[in-house]
C-alpha cells in the first residue's frame, strides 16, 4: 500500500528489462509482459490516487533516505490525476497497438516493447519526482525512447526524428541549464527545498535567468507555438504505434512539468507578481492556438491534420497556466487530462482507418461510416470532445479555460478560444462529409443492398472505445475531478 | 576598467561555457551537413557540462576524498578544503545521457545515408520535394 508510488514506476521499468530477456526465449512472452508492466502501473496509479484522496499530499522516499539528501517522490493534488491519465492511456495503446507493431517490426517487436515502456517510466517519472536534477534524467529517458520510438515509421521517419532529437536536446540542455543556475544559487536541487530557499532570492538575475532557460527548455519540449517544428513531422512521420503513445502523452507531460515549475519550485507569487511576463506568455499562446487550428485547416491529410490540432492544444494549456487565476488554472489542469484523453483517441482512430487504407489523405476516406462504422463512432466522440460540445469532457475544460480569460480580462486569448473551435468544427465536419458519402456513384448502397463492414482487429477497435467511453466519463464526472483534485491542488 | 576586467577575468569560466553553447548552436543551427549539427549538439551538451564542473570548483580546495587512515577518522570535516562533489556526480549522469543521445543520433545519420546517400541537409531534402 505505502509501496505504490515506487512500483508506479520501477513496474514499467522491470518489465522493460524482462522483455529484453524474454525476446531470447520466447518472442510470445514480450507482449503479456508488457501488458502486466504498465497495468501494475495502472494499478498503483490508482492506488495513489485513493491514498491522496483520503490523506492529501505524501512523500516516498526512494531507499529510505530522507530528502533533500535523497531523492522522493511526491505526491499530491495535482498529480495523482496525471498519473492515472499517463498511465491508462499507455496501457490502452499498447494493447491496441499490438497487431501494428508486430506487423511493421516482426522480428524487432520486443525491442520495440521496450522502448514503449521505457518511454513511459520516464513520463510517470517525470511526474511523480519531487526532485529537478531527476526530472532532467527521466525527460532524457523519455525522450531518448521517444526519438528511437519515432524514427521508426514511414521514409521520411529518421530525418523527423532526427530533426526532433536536436530540437529536443536544446530543449533538455536549457533546462539543465537553468537547475545548474538555481543549485548555484540555493545549493539545492529537491523541488520543496528549492520552494523554500528561493523566496529569498526572489530579486536576483541569475534565478530569473534560471526560470527562463528553464520555461523556455519545457516549451520546446512541449511544442508550444513557435517553438513546435519538431512535432508535426515526428508524429506524422512515425509509425502509428509509436505516435499514438507519444503524442497524447509526451507534450501533455511537459505542459505537467511547467505547472509543477510554476506553481511548487517558483510560486504564483513570483510568475505573476515578480516577473510580469503572463501578458507575453498569453498572447504568444493565443498566437499558438490561431496557428496551430489554421495550419490543421490547410492540412489534406487526416494524421497531418491531427499533429497540427495537437500543436493548438498546447497553446491553450500554455494559456490557461498563465491567464493567473484559480478558474484558468482549472482549465488548464482539467484540459490536460481531456486532452491525454482526446488525443488517444484521436490518434487510435486514426490508426484503425489506416490500417484498411494506404494513406489518410482525406480522399481515401469515402464511404468510411459505412465500411468502418465503430471506428468512425469513436472518432466521432473524440471529434465532439476537440471541439467542445457539452457531454464529452472537452466542453467543461474549454469552459473554464473562457471564463478564465474572462475573469483575466484577456478577450484576444478568449477569441483565439472561439476561433480554434469554430476551425475544429469546420475541420472534422470536412472530414465527416468526405466519410458519409461513398463516392462511388456506379456501386451505391442503392444497387448492392448492403455494405460489407471492413473493421479494423478487435483489439484496436476495444481500445478505441475504451478511450472513446473514457472521454464521456471523464466529461460526466468533471464537477467530481475538479472538486477533489483540481481544487484542492490550487489551494 | 576594473569592473570590466573583472567581469570577465573573474569569471571566465562562464564565459567559456557561454562561447562553447555559442559555437554549438551555430553549429545546431547554421550547418548544413547532419554530422556537423550532431558534433555541435554535442559540443551544446558539453558546455552545460563544463558549467557545472567549474561550479564545484573552489580555491585551494582538494578532491573530495576524506582520508580514512590511522588517527585521522572522527575529525571535522572543513568543507572549505573539498571540492563540491555533487556537480560532478550529476554531470556523470550527464554525461551518460549525452552518449545516449548521440548514439541514438549517429545511428539516424547512419539510416539516412543509407536512405538517401547523402548527408548534406539540402540535398536531402531535394530527394524528399521530388518524391515525397
Amino acid at each position: 500500500m505505502n509501496q505504490y508510488p515506487a512500483f508506479l514506476i520501477i513496474a514499467p521499468l522491470l518489465a522493460a528489462c524482462l522483455i529484453a530477456s524474454a525476446a531470447w526465449l520466447r518472442r510470445s512472452l514480450c507482449f503479456p509482459i508488457a501488458v502486466l508492466g504498465l497495468g501494475t502501473s495502472f494499478l498503483s496509479s490508482l492506488g495513489v490516487a485513493a491514498r491522496v484522496l483520503t490523506d492529501g499530499h505524501f512523500q516516498y522516499r526512494m531507499g529510505g533516505w530522507a530528502p533533500p539528501l535523497g531523492i522522493a517522490l511526491e505526491v499530491d493534488y495535482l498529480n495523482a490525476p496525471v498519473l492515472v491519465a499517463v498511465s491508462g492511456a499507455a496501457l490502452v495503446s499498447l494493447i491496441a497497438t499490438r497487431q501494428i507493431i508486430e506487423r511493421e517490426q516482426g522480428p524487432k517487436a520486443p525491442v520495440f516493447y521496450t522502448l514503449m515502456l521505457l518511454a513511459v517510466t520516464g513520463m510517470l517519472g517525470m511526474t511523480a519526482t519531487g526532485d529537478a536534477f531527476n526530472l532532467y534524467v527521466l525527460l532524457e529517458i523519455s525522450s531518448i525512447t521517444g526519438y528511437a520510438l519515432t524514427a521508426s515509421g514511414d521514409r521520411l521517419a529518421p530525418l523527423a526524428s532526427l530533426r526532433y532529437l536536436l530540437l529536443g536536446t536544446i530543449g533538455a540542455s536549457f533546462y539543465l541549464l537553468g537547475v545548474g543556475l538555481l543549485y548555484m544559487m540555493t545549493g539545492t536541487l529537491n523541488m520543496a527545498d528549492l520552494s523554500h530557499l528561493l523566496p529569498a532570492l526572489y530579486g536576483s538575475d541569475a534565478i530569473f535567468a534560471a526560470f527562463l532557460l528553464i520555461l523556455c527548455g519545457i516549451w520546446l519540449k512541449a511544442a508550444l507555438f513557435p517553438l513546435h517544428a519538431w512535432l508535426p513531422g515526428a508524429y506524422s512521420h512515425a509509425s502509428h504505434a509509436s505516435a499514438c503513445l507519444l503524442a497524447p502523452l509526451m507534450t501533455k507531460v511537459m505542459i505537467y512539468v511547467m505547472l509543477r515549475v510554476m506553481f511548487t519550485v517558483f510560486t504564483p507569487a513570483y510568475v505573476f507578481e515578480q516577473i510580469s511576463l503572463e501578458g507575453f506568455v498569453v498572447t504568444l499562446a493565443s498566437v499558438a492556438v490561431v496557428a496551430g487550428s489554421l495550419m490543421a485547416l490547410a492540412q489534406r491529410n487526416l494524421r497531418r491534420m491531427a499533429v497540427y490540432i495537437v500543436v493548438a492544444e498546447v497553446g491553450y494549456m500554455v494559456g490557461g497556466a498563465w491567464l493567473g487565476n484559480q478558474t484558468a488554472w482549472t482549465g488548464a489542469i482539467l484540459h490536460l487530462l481531456n486532452d491525454v484523453l482526446m488525443t488517444l483517441c484521436l490518434f487510435l482512430a486514426i490508426a484503425a482507418l489506416a490500417g484498411r487504407m494506404e494513406t489518410t489523405d482525406f480522399k481515401n476516406l469515402k464511404g468510411l461510416f459505412s465500411t468502418m462504422p465503430f471506428s468512425m463512432g469513436a472518432l466521432v466522440l473524440g471529434a465532439m470532445s476537440i471541439i467542445g460540445v457539452p457531454p464529452a469532457c472537452g466542453f467543461f475544460s474549454k469552459w473554464f479555460l473562457l471564463k478564465g480569460a474572462i475573469e483575466a480580462g484577456r478577450f484576444d486569448f478568449l477569441a483565439a478560444l472561439l476561433f480554434s473551435s469554430l476551425i475544429n468544427v469546420v475541420l472534422f465536419f470536412r472530414l465527416f462529409e468526405c466519410a458519409l458519402y461513398s463516392g462511388d456513384d456506379h456501386h451505391g448502397p442503392g444497387e448492392h443492398g448492403h455494405i460489407e463492414i471492413h473493421e479494423a482487429p478487435l483489439s484496436l477497435v476495444a481500445s478505441l472505445w475504451a478511450a472513446a467511453a473514457g472521454i464521456l466519463a471523464v466529461g460526466f464526472y468533471s464537477g467530481s475531478i475538479v472538486n477533489n483534485f483540481i481544487k484542492p491542488a490550487l489551494m | 576598467m576594473e569592473s570590466i576586467t573583472g567581469l570577465i577575468l573573474a569569471k571566465y569560466n562562464y564565459w567559456m561555457y557561454i562561447s562553447l553553447m555559442m559555437v554549438g548552436l551555430y553549429a545546431m543551427i547554421a550547418k548544413n551537413n547532419l554530422v556537423k549539427k550532431i558534433i555541435g549538439m554535442n559540443i551544446l551538451q558539453t558546455a552545460i557540462i563544463l558549467f557545472y564542473i567549474s561550479i564545484g570548483a573552489k580555491k585551494g580546495a582538494t578532491i573530495p576524498i576524506i582520508m580514512h587512515s590511522e588517527g585521522h577518522g572522527h575529525e571535522a570535516v572543513h568543507a572549505v578544503q573539498y571540492i563540491n562533489p555533487l556537480p560532478h556526480v550529476l554531470m556523470l549522469t550527464a554525461i551518460v545521457v549525452s552518449v545516449a543521445t548521440l548514439g541514438v543520433a549517429l545511428a539516424l545519420a547512419i539510416r539516412l545515408y543509407a536512405r538517401f546517400g547523402t548527408l548534406e541537409e539540402d540535398e536531402i531534402n531535394d530527394q524528399v520535394r521530388e518524391a515525397p
